[in-house]
């Protein structure tokens, strides 16, 4: 019922609004009853222990898994109306690396939403990705096969996929996971530059420490919404008690 | 004769027999890439042996009818409508219980195919007379095909080759990473139901040609051996249609020299080759390259220890060193250093030193696993990174 009540409300013109969103492996709830607007224009860090549903929000917000319950909204419309503006760069375990294709090609597929089935790509198209592949420090490597390629330089490939889309709303999944510290500085360089230019950036990170410096706002979740607000507001030893338990470890307390 | 059957010489019937299996062998090749990545082959295997029973089964519904029961369309439906329960099977008992897509699929092949050879077997006993052939499904026969049949299953399979090409921008995406497809709106169900239904449609143009058991290997080798010369998947698909064509080819002209032989296995066989062919030959992934690149790799480290001994002012004593780096006029033969190799010593010195910092740094762990002391840094990392690097080398780094 209180779902209902929700929907009545005026429409969230948020990049991103998830609204009583309840997502369940088996019985068991990975993300319950979330109620969570991303605010346009900034930074915000999905955080929360290991377990706590982050990047089960993200996929189920995108529609990449089926929630039990909740409605999403991006840009004030339904998801599949405004897909093209939503750029996504989930988890690089997710992906096969053997698979044949170079850089470049990884990064055209951020265009095949607009070149549809049978689009030729042309030039520009061309011109696109290399520049994004130059946003990320990577246009060096354009013809490389993608399996020969580091940690962090696969990360930076899946970001100028997203780039390329030229997207007004970025979703992304523990970026910094796994990757070298020269490629953790390019890739908060390009995101601050996206904030920069107006754009919104959502990303599950895990690394408590580096949140103040590279975020402006936090949504701390443990299966239930926590808080979520600016960071300094966020951040409090109140709310992270409530979010990490007796699992905050001494170093993340010291923040 | 061969030779005639091959420049298609053995009459007009025999040539589009050729042709036509030719058709269906680039279709299967270019179908069997997008199959082969996303891990999805096997499912061909129960397809192909699930239409047995359609098959039986429309003949027998044919002949209730007093119809001709060898008509190739009638059989084909039928095929048709069994290997799509086949796929349903396979994909409730993979979605809906514990059983993994392997056992799901040895499941259903096994059963289907077991009830189509119980068919089969009660159909010779019935319909002695009219049954001629149709164990013939089996392995496939091309010998005294008719001309409509042969055009047909030219038709399917170029129907076949359009939908691939239609359907490969989204059968990439969700072969490469089905996460991002989704996050795109692709509708990954959509995307696999297509995926599999062009591999049913392959199988039911193919029944005639290359039969139920062997259709598989039309699906699977060419896209294996496409893989061995090609890192881009546009390519591989259009190796693989060429591979797969060819094997189509030939077999079926070597079936029209021999019709004795089953034309299923000849085609299989034409296929091995070109997969032996290609596994040998391959420029980067055959095992002649891969040997090369071993004795070029040997090479190289000879030439690296040499340089590092005389950028430290150390005697080189292994003789295939000391050739390598005579060759390349490094050293004079009494075993100096010239300037050229002085040079080039400073150079792997530097590189040398850079690759050890890198080890010791825990930001460049993922570099560092890639560590093979040769290859030049600039070819593992991005400029910024090299900087980095030089960084924690201090002033003397770049020397």
């Amino acid at each position: 019922m209180a779902l209902e009540l929700v929907r009545d409300k005026p429409i969230d013109q948020s990049p991103l609004a998830i609204r009583g969103l309840t997502v369940s492996y088996g019985e068991k709830p990975a993300v319950f009853s979330v109620d969570v607007s991303f605010r346009a224009g900034q930074m915000t860090a999905i955080v929360g222990p290991n377990g706590a549903g982050k990047s089960t929000l993200l996929k189920a917000a995108l529609g990449i898994l089926h929630p039990l319950s909740g409605q999403v909204t991006a840009f004030g419309a339904p998801l599949d109306r405004v897909r093209a503006r939503i750029a996504y760069v989930p988890q690089r375990a997710s992906v096969d690396w053997e698979f044949p294709a170079r850089v470049i090609d990884v990064v055209m597929m951020g265009l095949y939403r607009d070149l549809g089935l049978l689009g030729h790509i042309r030039a520009r198209h061309r011109a696109r990705a290399m520049e994004s592949l130059a946003r990320v420090g990577m246009e060096g490597f354009a013809s490389r096969q993608i399996g020969q390629l580091s940690g962090g330089q696969q990360q930076r490939v899946f970001l100028a996929r997203a780039l390329v889309q030229g997207a007004d709303l970025y979703l992304l999944d523990e970026p910094f996971a796994g990757v070298d510290a020269a490629t953790e500085r390019a890739i908060i360089g390009v995101l601050k530059g996206l904030r920069d230019d107006g754009r919104t950036v959502v990303a599950v990170h895990h690394d408590l420490a580096t949140v103040p410096a590279y975020f402006d706002r936090a949504f701390l979740l443990n299966i239930t919404a926590i808080a979520e607000g600016p960071v300094a507001e966020v951040m409090t030893e109140a709310n992270l008690r409530a979010a990490y338990g007796g699992r905050l470890g001494p170093a993340q307390q010291a923040v | 004769m061969l030779w005639q059957a091959l420049g298609l010489g053995l009459g007009y019937n025999a040539t589009l027999v050729t042709l036509g299996a030719a058709m269906l062998g680039i279709a299967a090749g270019a179908t069997g890439v997008f199959l082969y990545l996303a891990r999805r082959a096997l499912v061909s295997d129960a397809i192909g042996h699930a239409t047995l029973p359609g098959v039986v089964a429309g003949f027998l519904v044919m002949v209730a009818f007093g119809g001709e029961g060898r008509f190739l369309p009638g059989l084909m439906l039928g095929a048709a409508l069994s290997a799509g329960l086949g796929l349903a099977c396979v994909s409730w008992l993979t979605a809906r219980t514990r059983l993994h897509e392997d056992a799901a699929i040895g499941a259903v092949l096994s059963v289907f195919f077991g009830a189509g050879v119980v068919l089969l077997t009660v159909v010779q006993v019935l319909e002695t007379g009219r049954q001629a052939g149709l164990e013939t499904f089996l392995l496939g026969a091309t010998a005294g095909m008719l001309r409509a049949e042969a055009l047909s299953i030219a038709a399917g399979g170029a129907a076949v080759l359009a939908l691939v090409v239609l359907l490969r921008r989204p059968m990439v995406l969700v072969a490469f990473d089905p996460e991002h497809a989704a996050g795109q709106g692709i509708n990954l169900r959509a995307v696999d139901l297509a995926m599999m239904g062009l591999a049913l449609a392959i199988t039911v143009v193919g029944l005639k040609v290359v039969g139920v058991v062997l259709i598989v290997a039309l699906l699977i080798i060419p896209p294996v051996a496409a893989r061995l010369w090609s890192e881009r998947v546009g390519t591989v698909v259009l190796l693989a249609g060429g591979i797969g064509g060819l094997s189509g080819y030939f077999g079926a002209a070597l079936s029209a020299t021999a019709p004795d032989l089953p034309t299923g296995p000849l085609i299989v066989l034409a296929s091995f080759a070109l997969f032996t062919f290609s596994l040998l030959f391959a420029p980067a992934r055959g095992v002649v390259a891969a040997g090369l690149r071993h004795w070029r790799f040997q090479r190289r480290v000879h030439l690296r220890q040499g340089l590092l001994a005389l950028a430290s002012g150390q005697p080189v004593y292994e003789p295939l060193t000391l050739r390598l780096m005579r060759g390349r006029g490094l050293v004079r033969p009494d075993g100096v250093a010239t300037d050229k190799g002085r040079a080039w010593a400073a150079r792997a010195r530097l590189d040398e030193r850079r690759w050890h910092m890198l080890r010791s740094l825990p930001e460049f762990e993922a570099a560092a696993a890639r560590h093979d002391g040769l290859s030049p840094l600039s070819e593992v990392l991005t400029p910024d990174q090299i900087a980095a690097l030089d960084h924690h080398l201090g002033p003397e780094g770049a020397l």
